[in-house]
């Protein structure tokens, strides 16, 4: 009487499929990750314990550097245009259709009204926010701010929802600021958000006892 | 099944006492290249979720000159912050003496403390912070001046422009040798 004898199985698994999924899933994430746009204009952000996610869509972005140079940057193509002859009907840009079809492509603005010409023929990749002036506002008489805002309030229309972001950089001086929002008020915008890192609610306080009751979700109200 | 044949080591040397040259294997073992990939997945998920950037409200009042529109605050509630040069914070309670002697000084990492004992002594309806930054004060000394104001759950609070007088103050007081 012979027993048949039984094979004795491998523990190995075949591990190629498993690696498909793996590398499947990691195309799927790399090609679904938004970059960041190569940060011409670098702004270190203060941190806050807001914890509401800034908006993405018809933004409009007022970026404030460490030397104090402001920038405005915005991503609907249509206000864009908009915006443009806005600048022309208003302010005088000069801008010809050739110089409007580069202004829609440009990613942000960092120069007086007059010298919006010139600057759009910088090729695209050697943009940056050293190489620009920045919209002056140190002179509270020529806050050309003012007039950016007025065109980009008017070209957004009443269709549009305008969001209003700024985004300071840790170390810019106040006055500057002080100057951005009133640019901000002389065109009626009220409403702005900030840009800030998250940052934990401290323990103890006031708003860390209503996160533990669970009246609030959200820092913002 | 998934592994690399390692049992070739010597004795491949083609001859007359060799019988059979044992087929190597072409699997090769697969669970390395699994851990990698997971691990990129794991830092592209976190990298993606991290920088959503999160943004901070602040409406502005509407400037405005008729007296009867402005809000009355009393002078029992109301709690002043300076903001100075390197995180320098000045409070006064109630309003600036003239010989600046209820002005103090503290720093942005303690006025939390200070904000919270005014809070506990007064009754909510009259309090109210008002944040004066001075020439000196940078973006971030605002921001958290005002996040101060979200942590501790104050309900009202202003954003005001600087008197001269308190802006001197400021200065003198950021100079003198701590």
């Amino acid at each position: 009487m012979s027993r048949p004898k039984i094979a004795r199985k491998s523990t190995s698994v075949d591990m190629t499929a498993m690696c498909d999924v793996a590398f499947l899933l990691l195309s799927f994430f790399i090609l679904t990750t938004k970059f960041k746009g190569e940060e011409a204009v670098k702004v270190a952000t203060p941190s806050s314990v807001s914890s509401k996610i800034a908006p993405e869509k018809d933004v409009t972005l007022v970026s404030v550097t460490k030397d104090g140079k402001v920038f405005v940057s915005l991503d609907n193509e249509a206000v864009k245009e908009e915006l443009a002859n806005q600048l022309n009907s208003t302010a005088g840009a000069g801008l010809s259709p050739s110089d409007i079809a580069l202004f829609k492509k440009a990613s942000f603005y960092g120069t007086p009204i007059s010298q919006i010409k010139s600057a759009l023929q910088i090729p695209s990749d050697k943009l940056t926010g050293a190489s620009l002036p920045g919209i002056p506002v140190q002179d509270t008489a020529h806050n050309e701010l003012t007039t950016w805002m007025n065109a980009i309030v008017r070209a957004h229309g009443t269709s549009t929802k305008m969001n209003l972001i700024v985004k300071g950089d840790n170390v810019v001086k106040y006055p500057i600021f002080k100057n951005v929002v009133t640019a901000f008020k002389k065109n009626d915008q009220f409403k702005f958000q900030m840009i800030t890192n998250p940052e934990s609610v401290p323990n103890g306080t006031d708003l860390w006892r209503k996160y533990m009751k669970g009246e609030v979700t959200t820092a913002a109200e | 099944m998934a592994e690399m044949d390692t049992s070739g080591g010597g004795g491949h040397k083609k001859g007359p006492g060799v019988k059979k040259a044992k087929k190597a294997s072409t699997r090769v073992d697969l669970t390395p290249m699994v851990d990698l990939g997971f691990l990129l997945i794991t830092f592209f998920i976190f990298t993606t979720t991290m920088s959503q950037p999160t943004a901070m409200q602040l409406n502005l009042p509407k400037d405005t000159d008729k007296p009867e529109e402005q809000n009355k605050l009393k002078e029992s509630g109301a709690f002043t912050m300076l903001l100075g040069k390197n995180d320098n914070v000045y409070y006064y309670e109630g309003q600036l003496d003239p010989s600046a002697s209820n002005l103090k000084s503290s720093t942005m990492k303690k006025i939390r403390d200070e904000i919270i004992r005014k809070k506990r002594s007064t009754p909510e309806d009259d309090l109210m912070v008002i944040i004066k930054a001075s020439n000196e004060s940078v973006y971030k000394d605002l921001v958290d001046a005002l996040d101060e104001m979200k942590i501790n759950d104050i309900k009202r609070y202003a954003l005001v422009d600087i008197s001269d007088v308190e802006e001197q103050l400021v200065g003198i007081s950021d100079n003198r040798p701590q």
